[in-house]
């Protein structure tokens, strides 16, 4: 089969593999229709994930059609189609059973911390991911659903990570009515989360990021107030100027460890790799923007060590901070109510339709930020 | 008289009411009641996952799957991707079997581990005939056919400071290894000569 593959920091290519083989009686083969890059992506791409090994197939977001399923599957047949969370689990540890399926603890062998997830480095288990033409997906009866018939392909493929991320993102903001919450970053994870935090009775809702043409987004798709931070000499003082020096109540931090904004904690952070978390700056903002007693949520990925968080003010201003891996299944059902009711449109935000054979210019284009990019889809060949 | 706003028992107020939010925002709302939010209580039972088992049965372990040291047994399921070999290879095994997930060492282990593994396999895409080609590999070609200029000019872009180092993260160790190569041929040559 055809698949992407990393060869090294800024650079992958298209080779090919063996069609993955059941290794586990619960596995199934999907082949793969439609697959995403995701702005997690671009760390592992950046070589910022640790052990991220050449010869990996990264990609998580996916949708497709059952090929081979293992002797123990009973949900699933050849044939069905489906959506696959991001997340892979198995669905019977203590922490899967409460409900964190990104946190379980029988799928990453290589990390306690980690949970595991398709295409992410061993840092994330080390599973294969699905920017391929077939893909293994490990506890088919517990990870994938069959599509309703009534939800569009670009939709479902959005539904799998970014938009129940940025969802789920608005609720770790414990959201109350009239709210003012600020999104640092406008890629899909702050788009969805600004769209949401309506949902959710927000009172306003401002978006923060350099790009223009991501603000534009912001401001059509999540009706949202934008600032450009390169505008504004201190951003943070900005924020307390258009809230009456209050504050805000919630911010969600949608930027993630290669956060721009501060030349020395970006290139110590992403491009020397000194600072092995990543550059903190949009989550210093967001702990400098929010209200004394207020929340903030990151869905930000960060590197597994440390970076120069100001903790200091975090204790300070008695700050609540929720964070997790978006357990993608469980945002499910009220999810789909809304895409139905016509809440939530998930597939707007696709820009790019990428053939997998093209996968190189798919990731300069999405991490160069250009053409207007904001969601790349990549189609494989054998569809 | 001085607007004593944030000093007092009351919020600033928001511009727009609720009765104008819901005319102008699909769905405004919808989710006020924390009962209506999947993920509101963080830790809830999940009585159906679609799992038929207490523990999952054990994936086959073909090769000594390496596993982090706060884990008390190699996870019942895990990937196969990419089994650790050569010197990157040995250094990720060392690094997981002696350090735990809290240690620094661990980790720059493993980046030195990725670096390392980087150049391993670039010298054997050269010496198994599918070379790296750091053009068509980077992408850059859509720098030509995506607006690779008109994406940047006149935007208020912050990244545009750091994205001329990027050239160099890629093409500098290719400029090291041919400028070594160069240093070293001459000096054969010249040792040749006599
Ligand atoms: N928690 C989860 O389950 C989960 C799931 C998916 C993605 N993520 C993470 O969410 C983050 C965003 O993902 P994405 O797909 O939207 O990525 P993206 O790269 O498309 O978006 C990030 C945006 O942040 C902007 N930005 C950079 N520095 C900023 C700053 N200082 N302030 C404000 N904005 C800034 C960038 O210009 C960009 O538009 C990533 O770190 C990703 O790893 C987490
Ligand atoms: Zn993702
Ligand atoms: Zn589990």
């Amino acid at each position: 089969m055809r698949a992407m593959v990393y060869r090294g920091p800024y650079k992958v290519r298209v080779e090919e593999k063996d069609v993955p083989p059941i290794e586990h009686p619960n596995d199934a083969i999907v082949r793969v229709t439609l697959a995403a890059i995701c702005g997690s992506d671009l760390h592992l791409y950046h070589g910022l994930m640790p052990d991220t090994r050449v010869g990996m197939t990264f990609g998580h977001e996916f949708i497709g059609v059952v090929h081979e399923v293992g002797s123990s599957v009973q949900n699933l047949q050849p044939g069905d189609r489906v959506m696959v969370p991001f997340n892979i689990y198995c669905g019977s540890c203590w922490f899967c059973k409460r409900g964190l399926f990104g946190n379980c603890n029988n799928t990453n062998a290589n990390n306690y911390a980690v949970g595991a997830y398709y295409g992410y480095s061993h840092t994330a288990g080390g599973y294969d991911g699905a920017q391929a033409e077939y893909v293994r997906v490990p506890f088919a009866d517990v990870g994938p659903s069959r599509i309703p018939d009534w939800m569009d392909d670009e939709d479902a493929v959005t539904l799998t990570d970014a938009c129940p991320t940025g969802y789920f993102g608005a609720q770790c903001g414990d959201i109350v009515e009239g709210d003012v919450v600020i999104v640092f970053g406008a890629g899909p994870v702050g788009l969805y989360a600004a769209r949401s935090a309506w949902l959710m009775g927000a009172g306003r809702v401002i978006v923060i990021d350099h790009l223009d043409y991501r603000l534009e987004k912001a401001r059509e798709f999540a009706f949202a107030e934008t600032y450009n931070f390169t505008q504004y000499g201190d951003i943070v003082l900005e924020m307390k100027k258009t809230t009456d020096f209050f504050g805000a109540d919630v911010a969600i931090d949608a930027v993630g460890c290669e956060a721009d904004g501060a030349f020395f904690q970006h290139v110590t952070a992403a491009k020397l790799k000194l600072q092995g978390g990543g550059s903190p700056v949009a989550l210093n903002w967001a702990i400098d923007s929010v209200r004394k007693g207020g929340t903030i949520s990151v869905m930000g990925g960060y590197g597994p060590l440390f970076s120069n968080v100001k903790t200091g003010d975090l204790m300070n201003k008695g700050i609540t901070l929720h964070t997790n891996q978006c357990p993608v299944k469980r945002q499910w059902p009220r999810l789909f109510d809304h895409v139905r009711n016509g809440y939530l449109k998930p597939g707007e935000l696709v820009t790019h339709r990428v053939p997998l054979e093209h996968i190189a210019e798919g990731y300069h284009i999405f991490s160069a930020k250009l053409d207007g990019c904001i969601k790349p889809l990549v189609v494989p060949t054998a569809v | 008289m001085t607007d004593t706003g944030p000093y007092t028992a009351q919020k600033p107020p928001i511009a727009e009411s609720p009765e104008r939010l819901r005319e102008r925002i699909p769905g405004w709302g919808a989710d006020l009641d924390p009962i209506n939010r999947p993920s509101a209580t963080r830790l809830q039972w999940q009585e159906d996952t679609g799992a038929h088992w207490e523990f999952p049965e054990r994936q086959p372990e073909k090769w000594p799957r390496e596993r982090s040291v706060e884990h008390k047994m190699l996870t019942p399921v895990f990937g196969t991707a990419c089994p650790p070999r050569w010197l990157s290879g040995a250094i990720r095994r060392y690094s997981y079997a002696r350090y735990s997930e809290g240690r620094s060492a661990r980790w720059l282990l493993f980046v030195l581990a990725d670096r390392i593994d980087a150049f391993e396999n670039h010298v054997e895409s050269f010496l198994r005939l599918r070379p790296d080609n750091p053009i068509t590999e980077t992408g850059v070609k859509s720098e030509f056919t995506h607006h690779g200029l008109r994406s940047r000019l006149g935007q208020h872009r912050a990244d545009l400071k750091h994205q001329p180092l990027d050239p160099i993260i890629v093409a500098g160790p290719w400029a090291a290894a041919a400028g070594g190569a160069y240093v070293g041929a001459r000096r054969l040559v010249d040792s040749l000569r006599g």
